[in-house]
């Protein structure tokens, strides 16, 4: 089930991911402002991006649970959940470099995406103790599902207020995520999103090979004990 | 802002690219520890079995 | 579903009237945090944007005692068992909840805002009033909201009183934008309700999205 497609998109998660870096640095021209430090906008947006994505995938993957009872949906939602705070951390240590090189500081709160991100970050956080507290297995891929649900429609919402708040307390002087990018420096960053996209699908599927390779032993080691209790 | 001259700002972003290639590996690495245990067990499952 | 949900609502309140468990004690943990900041912030009197995030984040953690005990009663007396068994629809349970919550922190606002008033802002409260209790109405739907459905959910969890908090506190965050820049322009020496109703908007959306999402979600909550 996993191998034949797995194969291909793992090779073309690295192709993208080889060919992203080389527009980075050899492609995407110097920023006026910014210089050098720009670059680092290809990596830092990109895993933002993909990690809210993944938040918001993780829900809807949630809500494909409730429905059908199925639990291979709340493991995929599990999945998405995991790898997205995983690239969250990623996010808040390059953002924090970011903000180190740009400002001088480590932190900045006129960013809304990285801000918004904090919050998000810190909700997410509290989805391994909430589900890892609930012991029957049943309740606790459905309430991790209503969890992921009600996040994944928090993320937007909560993007919108802190946006619409910064516009008040910070207004924007230097806007580098989107609006107007000259020609090269957005194809290297749709050429970055891509990549990450990329990336995650693969780590998604990879993962949850392990945890189905894993399951199916935890399944045959069952029968095998039931097996030698009946012959014994 | 001024532009950091290259040598300063080549460390910032050098730093922010291997935060992200780090988090891929290791994560890379957990994953293959664990299905370098299940193959483990799967073939001691089958040795205690013949 | 409605008179089933009135009958649970009349229950809680009708506890909380004779036990005074939740009201008062969030009510006094108000008027108690009002006392730390003015210590903290070794301010005598706030207004504007200080007097809005001092206001709004108190009584965010006030909500959450609020949400802790919002299953409490069941959880003692085993009754939500009981409540489980009897053909009840679960978004009955969940709107009573809510209810009650959003009662429970009207409540505490009726003395606490004007506690507020008294020690701690500036400028005169009385001038901006019916735009700030619209503030309060929506925010408090909101908190309710989102406080039933946190409830619910770590209901059936080991480490309950640190769930809550760490659950609820984040999801407020666009209450609490909202709120405290509604409120700003609203508690300065200058008043003058600027961008009300943008955020008015704003907590209206959210109340929206999380009255929708919760409705159809809480079926799958305390289910057994």
């Amino acid at each position: 089930m996993y191998s034949k497609g797995f194969r291909s998109l793992a090779l073309a998660t690295v192709v993208t991911l080889a060919t992203a870096l080389t527009l980075v640095f050899f492609y995407a021209p110097l920023d006026a402002d910014q210089g050098f430090i720009q670059k680092i906008f290809y990596v830092h947006v990109p895993m933002a991006i993909v990690a809210l994505g993944g938040f918001v995938a993780g829900g809807v993957m949630a809500i494909r649970h409730l429905r059908s009872g199925d639990p291979s949906w709340d493991v995929r939602s599990y999945v998405a959940i995991h790898l997205s705070i995983i690239l969250g951390v990623g996010v808040l240590a390059t953002g924090a470099i970011w903000a180190k090189a740009s400002w001088g500081h480590w932190w900045v709160w006129d960013e809304p995406v990285l801000v918004s991100f904090l919050v998000v970050f810190l909700l997410y956080c509290v989805y391994y103790p909430l589900r890892f507290s609930i012991e029957d297995p049943g309740r606790q891929a459905r309430y991790s599902s209503v969890f992921a649900i009600a996040a994944g429609a928090f993320v937007p919402l909560n993007f919108i207020a802190v946006r619409l708040a910064e516009a008040y307390t910070h207004p924007r002087v230097l806007s580098q995520t989107g609006g107007s990018l000259p020609g090269e420096m957005r194809l290297t960053f749709l050429v970055s999103l891509l990549a990450m996209t990329l990336l995650f699908v693969t780590l998604w599927k990879l993962e949850l090979t392990a945890k189905h390779a894993a399951m199916q032993l935890r399944r045959l080691k069952r029968r095998l004990a039931e097996r030698e209790v009946v012959t014994t | 802002m001024p532009a950091l001259p290259l040598d300063e700002a080549g460390k910032y972003v050098a730093g922010a690219y291997v935060v992200f290639l780090t988090l891929i590996v290791v994560y890379v690495a957990i994953i293959g520890a664990k299905i370098a245990r299940i193959d483990r067990e799967l073939t001691e499952l089958v040795e205690d079995d013949e | 579903m409605i008179a089933a949900a009135g009958a649970i609502l009349r229950k809680d309140l009708r506890l909380e009237l004779r036990t005074k468990e939740s009201v008062p004690a969030m009510t006094l943990f108000t008027l108690t945090v009002y006392v730390l900041f003015h210590f903290g912030l070794d301010r005598d009197s706030l207004d504007g944007e200080l007097a809005a995030g001092v206001l709004w984040v108190t009584l965010l953690l006030a909500a959450v005692i609020g949400v802790s005990r919002l299953f409490a009663a069941e959880r003692e007396q085993g009754g939500i068992d009981g409540l489980l068994l009897a053909p009840v629809d679960r978004t009955a349970l969940f709107v009573a909840k809510a209810a009650a919550l959003f009662l429970f922190l009207a409540a505490v606002e009726v003395v606490a805002v004007p506690a507020f008033g008294l020690l701690l802002l500036g400028p005169e409260l009385g001038g901006a009033l019916p735009e700030l209790i619209a503030v309060l109405a929506l925010a408090d739907l909101g908190i309710a909201t989102v406080g039933a459905l946190v409830a619910a959910l770590a209901a059936e969890t080991n480490a309950r009183e640190l769930i809550v908090p760490l659950l609820l506190l984040p999801l407020m965050v666009p209450v609490l934008i909202a709120s405290a820049q509604a409120t700003e322009p609203l508690l300065r020496q200058d008043q003058g309700p600027e961008d009300l109703a943008r955020w008015l908007g704003v907590l209206t959306l959210y109340d929206v999205v999380f009255v929708l999402l919760s409705v159809a979600v809480f079926d799958y909550l305390l289910e057994d």
